[in-house]
């Protein structure tokens, strides 16, 4: 397993509710990275969140893990839940609280605890203006 | 395109209720579709969504598809 592809992995096993998207929880570059985010704060979820753009190779470490072509992908409890469409649909039937419940217990209970991690190694595949 | 799309997803679930391909921006390269078959009946969503991924794995690989939304349902 490549290096790239353990710490994918060990951020899905290891955050309760992590979602893979284009930007970051401040900054999003992609709708239906926002429509997940939003599903998620309109039932007080709290989440982590990891930006594939940075370097092409996390989108495709990422679906060979996980079967899913495409970006965003929401994780529970180490457990691909869906993209933006399920996730949406979830919330609008209450499924989303009912999987989060099941999953998590009440943890999950954080609006507005959000925060966004890297996977990849460090500062190095950052471009530096000039550099 | 669309209608590319409409040919795959035909192929892939001959038995279906409703196979519907919408080009949401008229570009060619965003699309909804939607699938209503009895085979969906007891699956998860995700697995829902993967049967509909396999069928369009070759547009969505070459990036024929920049966005896809994806709308799923067994037979109510």
């Amino acid at each position: 397993m490549s290096d790239l592809r353990g710490r994918i992995k060990d951020t899905i096993e290891r955050e309760p509710v992590v979602v893979f998207i284009k930007g970051t929880h401040e900054q999003v570059f992609c709708g239906n990275s926002d429509r997940a985010l939003q599903a998620l704060r309109g039932v007080g979820a709290g989440f982590t969140t990891v930006d594939v753009l940075p370097d092409p190779r996390i989108r495709e470490e990422l679906s060979a893990l996980s079967s899913w072509p495409t970006i965003p992908q929401v994780f529970v409890a180490g457990e691909l839940v869906g993209g933006a469409d399920i996730v949406q649909e979830l919330a609008m039937t209450g499924q989303l609280e009912a999987t989060l419940d099941e999953r998590l217990g009440e943890s999950w209970r954080r609006p507005g605890d959000e925060r966004t991690v890297s996977v990849t190694d460090g500062p190095g595949l950052r471009v530096v203006p000039g550099g | 395109m669309s209608e590319r799309l409409q040919e795959l997803l035909d192929a892939a679930f001959p038995d279906a209720r409703e196979v519907a391909v919408v080009d949401r921006t008229g570009g060619g390269d965003h699309f909804h579709v939607t699938v209503v078959d009895g085979r969906f009946g007891g699956l998860s969503l995700v697995d829902q969504h993967r049967l509909v991924y396999d069928a369009l794995a070759e547009p969505l690989a070459d990036g024929t598809i920049h966005e896809l939304r994806i709308t799923t349902r067994g037979e109510a």
